[in-house]
């Protein structure tokens, strides 16, 4: 039946507040915690959320008559309360299937986080998670390369890998960079980072850090007879520049590069993916900025919508955060959102911040990246919490060595081994941690000593952002 | 003032993956290893190579993988014949995960020279 045009302003929830729809498996859900202005009813609110995310405009106009709007609309279709919190609730929307373009993680936070955050009816609104339909991650091309094949290609199996950050971030010259790179790869590291800071300073252009770095690494493999890399940091400020960075990586016959994805961009990140794949080059992802945006519990985006729109752009490998170092994380949030990075299908579970059952198809696994203020006494923890899927960082716990950095590395290569060695055996490796790297250390002078000089550091702050339970 | 250092000279080591950095394993916790392997429901698998070739992605069989073997005796045995067959070959044991097709662990046992 036709409908006539009725101007004004409607209340949005004539329109978009729909408590008996049922949401269709192609429907893209969201998860909203929303806080409203005073006095403005909860239905008003999330069907708000709803328009301004989808099809609405405040005021009614003559042209959504020449279209089926009902069919393009999002929809509210539950609102929930946000356990031990009375201002906020949930909100629960059904975004249909068309209104996104397929492989754009651009176009969905652009409907999704767009102006609807700066709406006045709300003070703060955060997107707690979205589950992606199948048929939407069909149409994204994912990690270049997937877990499986970063281990096929690195020959690594069978236990976490072990990184670290150059350092000092800033100053070094290419040559003294690929010194220290050479110094952790020679002491028993998979890969060695460039800081996120590293993109192409006067100090040190990338070109010439790119073939320091490449003889670094050469060196240590052949010396080493393990396989070795270096991400290699092509975020740059426009385009042409990265692919300029990872074309030169790929000359030099380096396995991994490395890029910045939200402060370089969504757009930017699955290009560079979509090269990585072409080029059989892993993606290393750095996300510098996500902390701006997701670390306020009530107004933001939590990292685990991050999380799965990375693994949607592409990249092999992401940071998460530690659970134990210095950087903000709890420890059921952080389980959470590897989940989302690494397995096929993640069920809902509140109990770990997943709001929605989620079905990744066959899409390929992200390694999750523990990095931050880590050192050797954390070991146990980190695999216990991490798993072998997971790249394990350890900067100023490599460089910070009263030997230097090789032995740093080295320290951490036994200490990680021995862990992994324990677990496999059925020692519970947390509770026996201290016992299993005191025996370790008994055949490595480095761990006794790297075990001695961090023995009293610990990072034992209450996180700001906790589950709503 | 003469100059002293507490600082030691860290050598690079050439190894050969997983638990390189870590003493050899003694029997026991050979077995430990493939008691874990069997229990994942993983697959064991014997491969060997010439030293210098151990950077290579493709060491030989040995025989087959022993799909579906739960006997830690049977392991150890063809571990240990594989040695003797090639005592101068490094002898890996890895736990295929045919669910993932990858290796769940892998490790070398026996060191040629």
């Amino acid at each position: 039946m036709s409908k006539k045009f009725d101007a004004g302003v409607k209340e949005y929830r004539d329109t978009y507040w729909t408590p008996d729809y049922i949401p269709l498996d192609s429907d893209l859900l969201a998860c909203f915690k929303c806080t409203g202005q005073e006095g403005v009813p909860r239905e008003e609110v999330a069907a708000a959320v709803a328009a301004e995310s989808s099809t609405g405009t405040w005021s009614a106009v003559w042209s959504e008559l020449l279209t089926d709007l009902d069919f393009y609309k999002g929809r509210c279709y539950r609102i929930e309360d946000v356990p031990g919190d009375k201002e906020a609730f949930y909100a629960f929307i059904a975004y249909p299937l068309d209104l996104f373009e397929e492989g754009s993680i651009t176009n969905v936070l652009t409907s999704l986080v767009g102006n609807v955050f700066g709406f006045k009816a709300l003070r703060h609104l955060r997107l707690e998670d979205i589950r992606f339909p199948l048929a939407f991650i069909k149409t994204c091309m994912g990690p270049p390369n997937g877990i499986v094949v970063e281990r096929d290609r690195m020959n690594k199996y069978g236990r976490p890998l072990l990184g670290c950050t150059i350092k000092p971030k800033l100053g070094l010259s290419g040559k003294n960079y690929g010194r220290v790179v050479y110094e952790c790869l020679r002491g028993g590291l998979d890969f060695t980072k460039d800081d996120e800071n590293i993109n192409s300073q006067p100090f040190q252009r990338w070109q010439n850090r790119f073939e320091f770095v490449a003889e670094a690494v050469r060196s240590a493999q052949e010396e080493t007879g393990e396989k070795k890399g270096h991400y290699l940091n092509c975020t740059a400020a426009t385009p042409e520049e990265m692919y300029e960075r990872a074309e030169f990586a790929k000359e030099l016959g380096q396995p991994i590069i490395m890029h910045d994805y939200i402060t370089g961009g969504f757009t930017a990140n699955t290009g560079l993916a979509k090269w990585c794949r072409k080029n059989g080059m892993l993606l290393h992802i750095h996300r510098a900025m996500h902390a701006v945006i997701d670390r306020h519990p009530k107004h933001g985006i939590h990292f685990r919508v991050l999380a799965k729109c990375l693994r949607l752009s592409g990249g092999d490998q992401l940071h998460t955060g530690t659970v134990v170092g210095k950087l903000e994380g709890d420890r059921q949030t952080t389980l959470g959102y590897i989940d989302q990075l690494r397995e096929s299908f993640v069920p809902e579970d509140r109990t770990r911040g997943n709001f929605f059952d989620q079905d990744w198809g066959s899409m390929g696994g992200v390694f999750a990246v523990a990095s931050g203020g880590i050192h050797v006494w954390h070991m146990p923890a980190l695999v216990a919490i991490f798993g072998d899927d997971s790249v394990l960082q350890f900067g100023g716990g490599t460089h910070g060595h009263p030997w230097g950095s090789a032995a740093g590395a080295a320290a951490n290569r036994v200490a990680l081994e021995a862990c992994v060695k324990a677990r496999n055996a059925g020692r519970e490796i947390e509770k026996e941690g201290r016992d299993i790297l005191t025996e370790a250390a008994k055949h490595s002078p480095e761990l006794a000593i790297a075990l001695e000089t961090w023995k009293e550091i610990k990072f034992e702050f209450d996180t700001v952002d906790k589950l709503d339970v | 003032m003469p100059f002293t250092s507490t600082v030691g000279d860290y050598q690079t080591v050439a190894t050969l993956e997983t638990f390189g950095f870590l003493p050899p394993l003694n029997q026991d916790e050979i077995y430990d290893q493939i008691a874990y392997i069997i229990a994942q429901g993983w697959s064991p698998l014997i491969e060997h190579v010439h030293p210098s070739r151990s950077m290579a992605t493709y060491w030989s069989y040995w025989k087959l993988p022993f799909f579906g073997e739960k006997d830690l005796g049977v392991i150890v045995n063809e571990l240990e014949a594989c040695h003797r067959a090639y005592p101068d070959h490094h002898v890996r044991l890895v736990g295929y995960d045919a669910y993932t097709q990858s290796q769940g662990s892998c490790f070398v046992v026996f060191e040629g020279r």
